[in-house]
């Protein structure tokens, strides 16, 4: 059947079975793949995007639960890869193999915009869903405290 | 002969006006290209390559290709480094390219921490001899001695007439020019780029959801599989019935893959594939799939009695593989002796990409894929002959790995997929589940340790019998093979640094039953978990300060070589001149870290300090935890420290991540990561029940330190793993009275 939501600020129309995990359409059938599988299971965060400005784990929920929704990813974030959050991250070298990093960034994003000066135990409450098997943390909790400042 | 580039999305459809799903592929067209030359990847109309790593374009880029997989350990920053560096390349004009697997590039096999251990001189030398080459062209356009002219930053200079010339303007005069094969390095006081903490080439890409891994390649019509495998290794099927699979929307075909061979080597390993038209349909027809399995010889494998098993052997007379002196001797002569067993399980690897590949049938017959893997020149064996073909008909693109730690040094998952793509005819991408990951992997390696100590009257220790019990990477390869042996005892077994009167290290049989392969560091974990924690047993038995006793026990400076007691040491392939086995260079590490830690300091209640050092791939890591528990055993990692002696480094900050990111791995192994079987099954599935550490884990800090050194590059990727478990073993003792000897803590009744 047909959902229609809004992707990326982008109204489209996906030809899915309403079960279908709201991830595999994104990769699959509208074919952005900055969004990632790692544990289907709402266990890892590798997956997680913003449907009307909330981190959702993409993984996990329908299709038709994000029609008529405005569903963000990594790819429509920003234009350039400009927001405070991705400089952090680049001016820290965070990422390892990467892969993670989009899961992790959506999850700051969202962090910051409810919390604009979080504590490292903010941090750690809000990141926890997220695993890195590179190890990435230490500095993940630098370049959120970085964004921060830089968003202030 | 044009490598194929693979581009994001975006770009592509900046560049071509098209609509397409996911990642698309861009051949590189052919334009005119020199004698020495080949096809300019990206802009550019001629184009010279003075070897197979380097590529200048007239239009004043310099290609360098990345023969190597990049999978967090930033090995697409370090080797253009390497090579912008020797050749004098502006770093802002380079484009890196990711090479094909292809024989022409030398060893591409990702692993054991070798890419700059084992190739910092090739890459020198691809730089150095461009470098030439174009110096070589200037000198000749101009009519001057080459003697006379120096490359500086991506020109050639003539100083006496003031002439010169950029490296793309130099492309037309190379092409006449037979490139050299060797040249001069640069002198270290030179460097740019070597040394120093260059940003990671992939930032962007990472940060904007642009990096392509495995998991994302996308070709026009191409169709999704899913895999249903026998739980219990080697087993095969004993009945399918599919009807419910295929009445699936969206299912196109199920197919009975090969059983598995024997050896297995990197063959597929049987099972049933659900093809469909995207991931999540072939899931779902998996998911209704009716199969009955013959679990085969290693169907009533557990990992309880399987235990009992190897301590039994681990405690019984074993093969000796290194004798100094008489340990027996010893042991009866001592005042008393002092015995332990110490317990490591299997692993799995679990990179947070699974495996996935792609694979197409090309129109001449070959095959090509796209895949994470850290060895794409296996991959290529492994389908050719699989599939009847000669192994240059078999193109392997090598995307981004999502981790790889080991696992996906083994193309199984790539010959699925060529497998599905013969059969289906059509592109085929194979994604493995977490659960996939998890149960079928090749898996770390269970293994039981007994060590021995004859103690003076002083408890000091004067003699050590180590003996080491697993089922051997080498029955993935050869069944017979029924215990340690080979380059396993070279990790952190044979090399044992310390000064006992007499040492005998022994093996002890065990038969495997599940795949085993490698995991970061492989077998310097298990080995270094109890040689480390025993040596710290050792102190406490003397009377005397674990780091004290460390260097005590290292001794004077000295240079370790254990043939001189009859050990078979290969020391990763490398000559002991070159890289020895140096305790003077191992103490400096150990009192670097203690240092940093503030080693001795007082500590607040239930709080204690751990230190382990551990010599692996030819680097040292001495490593300092700092941990607390609490009434509710409750366990915290507050901090650890960490030093490297790796001679010399190409980026700082990328050893630095690596250190911090083994730090994390190490911790994840000595508190989680446990993998049980039972019916030969594997019991754990995903992140639930194989945990890893998460932020909330996750140490206030980890603080590392490159130690300063012109010594030969050893590895960096693997040797940070090894001491971080013994080192919060041995913090727990400090801080507790209580000693661990099996991982994970966990079992131990610690949360
Ligand atoms: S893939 Fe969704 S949480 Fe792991
Ligand atoms: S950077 Fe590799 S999993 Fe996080």
């Amino acid at each position: 059947m047909a959902i229609e939501l809004t992707l990326n600020g982008e109204a489209i129309s996906l030809e899915a079975d309403p079960d279908m995990p709201l991830l595999w359409a994104i990769r699959d059938l509208a074919g952005l793949t900055g969004t990632k599988y790692g544990c289907g299971k709402a266990l890892c965060g590798a997956c997680n995007v913003h449907m009307d400005g909330q981190v959702v784990r993409s993984c996990v929920l329908p299709v038709s639960a994000a029609a008529g929704r405005q569903v963000t990813t990594i790819e429509g974030l920003t234009e350039d890869g400009d927001h405070p959050v991705q400089v952090a991250w680049r001016k820290l070298n965070v990422a390892q193999c990467g892969y993670c990093q989009s899961g992790q960034i959506m999850s700051a994003v969202a962090l910051l915009e409810r919390v604009p000066q979080p504590s490292d135990a903010d941090i750690d409450a809000a990141m926890s869903g997220n695993i890195c098997r590179c190890g990435t943390y230490t500095r993940i909790r630098k370049a959120i405290h970085e964004a921060a400042e830089d968003l202030s | 002969m044009s490598d194929l580039r693979l581009i994001n999305r975006r770009e592509f459809l900046k560049r071509t006006g098209q609509a397409s799903g996911g990642l698309v592929l861009a051949l590189s067209f052919t334009t005119a290209c020199g004698p020495a030359g080949r096809e300019p990847a990206g802009g550019g109309t001629v184009s010279v390559a003075p070897n197979v790593y380097v590529n200048v374009r007239n239009d004043g880029i310099v290609e360098i290709y990345c023969h190597r997989s990049e999978m967090g350990q930033g090995i697409r920053t370090c080797l253009p480094q390497v090579i912008a560096d020797e050749m004098e390349a502006d770093w802002d004009r380079i484009e890196l390219i990711q090479a094909l697997g292809d024989e022409k590039y030398g060893d591409q096999n990702t692993d054991g921490s070798t890419s700059i251990r084992n190739q910092f001189d090739l890459l020198r030398n691809a730089g150095a001899t461009a470098r030439e080459m174009l110096i070589a062209a200037a000198a000749a356009s101009w009519d001057v001695p080459a003697g006379e002219c120096v490359a500086r930053k991506h020109q050639v200079h003539h100083e006496p007439s003031g002439r010169s010339a950029g490296y793309g303007e130099l492309v037309d005069a190379a092409t006449e020019l037979e490139p050299p094969t060797e040249a001069a390095f640069k002198s270290r006081d030179d460097y740019r780029y070597i040394g120093k903490p260059m940003d990671t080439i992939d930032g962007l890409a990472f940060t904007t959801g642009k990096a392509s891994y495995g998991i994302d390649t996308v070709l026009p019509d191409m169709l999704y599989a899913s895999i249903e495998r026998c739980p219990a290794f080697g087993g095969t099927v004993a009945s399918l019935d599919d009807t419910a699979a295929l009445a699936v929307p969206g299912v196109t075909a199920v197919f009975r893959l090969p059983d598995p061979t024997t050896p297995l080597l990197f063959n597929i390993q049987g099972g049933v594939a659900v093809v469909a038209d995207n991931t999540w349909v072939a899931q779902k027809g998996r998911e209704a799939l009716q199969i009955e399995w013959d679990r085969g010889a290693n169907g009533d494998h557990n990992s309880v009695t399987y235990r009992e098993a190897l301590q039994e052997s681990v405690t019984a007379a074993g093969k000796p593989v290194l004798t100094r002196g008489d340990v027996n001797a010893a042991f009866e002569a001592a005042d008393r002796v002092h015995e332990a067993v110490y317990y490591a399980p299997y692993l799995s690897q679990a990179p947070m990409e699974p495996p996935a590949a792609v694979a197409r049938m090309t129109d001449d017959g070959g095959c090509e894929i796209w895949a994470c893997t850290q060895n794409p020149q296996a991959a290529q064996d492994t389908v050719a002959q699989m599939l009847g073909l000669d192994k240059q008909q078999v193109r392997v693109n090598v995307t981004l790995l999502g981790g790889g730690f080991g696992r996906k040094s083994k193309p199984d998952f790539i010959a699925e997929a060529a497998w599905l793509a013969r059969e289906t005819q059509r592109p085929v991408k194979v994604t493995w589940t977490r659960e996939d990951d998890i149960r079928h992997g090749y898996f770390h390696s269970v293994s039981a340790q007994f060590l021995k100590a004859g103690l003076d009257e002083n408890g000091k220790a004067t003699s050590l019998l180590h003996r080491t019990c697993f089922p051997s990477i080498g029955s993935t390869f050869d069944p017979n093979a029924t215990g340690p042996g080979g380059f396993e005892l070279d990790l952190g077994f044979l090399d044992n640094p310390y000064r006992f009167d007499s040492m005998q290290l022994e093996t002890a049989d065990a038969k495997a039953h599940l795949r085993i392969g490698w995991l970061r560091s492989v077998c310097n974990v298990f080995h270094a978990f109890a040689g480390c924690g025993f040596v710290d047993e050792l102190a406490y038995l003397a009377g005397e300060d674990p780091k004290d006793h460390l260097l005590k026990l290292l001794g004077e400076p000295r240079m370790v070589d254990p043939s001189a007691d009859g050990g078979q040491y290969t020391n990763y392939g490398h000559s002991l001149d070159k890289h020895p086995i140096d305790t003077g260079r191992i103490s400096a590490v150990v009192e670097k870290v203690a240092d940093m830690a503030g080693w001795g300091r007082v500590l607040p209640a239930g709080h204690g300090l751990g230190i382990a050092v551990h010599r692996s791939f030819l680097s040292t890591v001495g490593t300092v935890a700092q941990v607390s528990v609490d009434s509710s055993a409750r366990i915290v990692v507050h901090e650890i420290w960490t030093a490297i002696d790796a001679g010399t480094t190409i980026n700082p900050d990328r050893v630095t991540s690596q250190m911090e990111g083994a730090a994390i791995f190490g911790m994840s192994l000595a508190l989680h990561g446990e993998i049980t079987t039972r019916e030969g099954g594997v019991v754990q599935g995903n992140y639930d029940t194989y945990p890893v550490v998460r932020m909330s884990e996750a140490p206030d800090a980890i603080h590392v330190h490159v130690m300063e050194s012109t010594a030969p590059p050893g590895g960096v990727g693997e040797p940070g793993v090894p001491p971080v478990a013994p080192a919060i073993v041995n913090a727990y003792f400090a801080a507790s009275g209580k000693r661990i000897r099996e991982l994970p803590l966990r079992n131990a009744g610690l949360t």
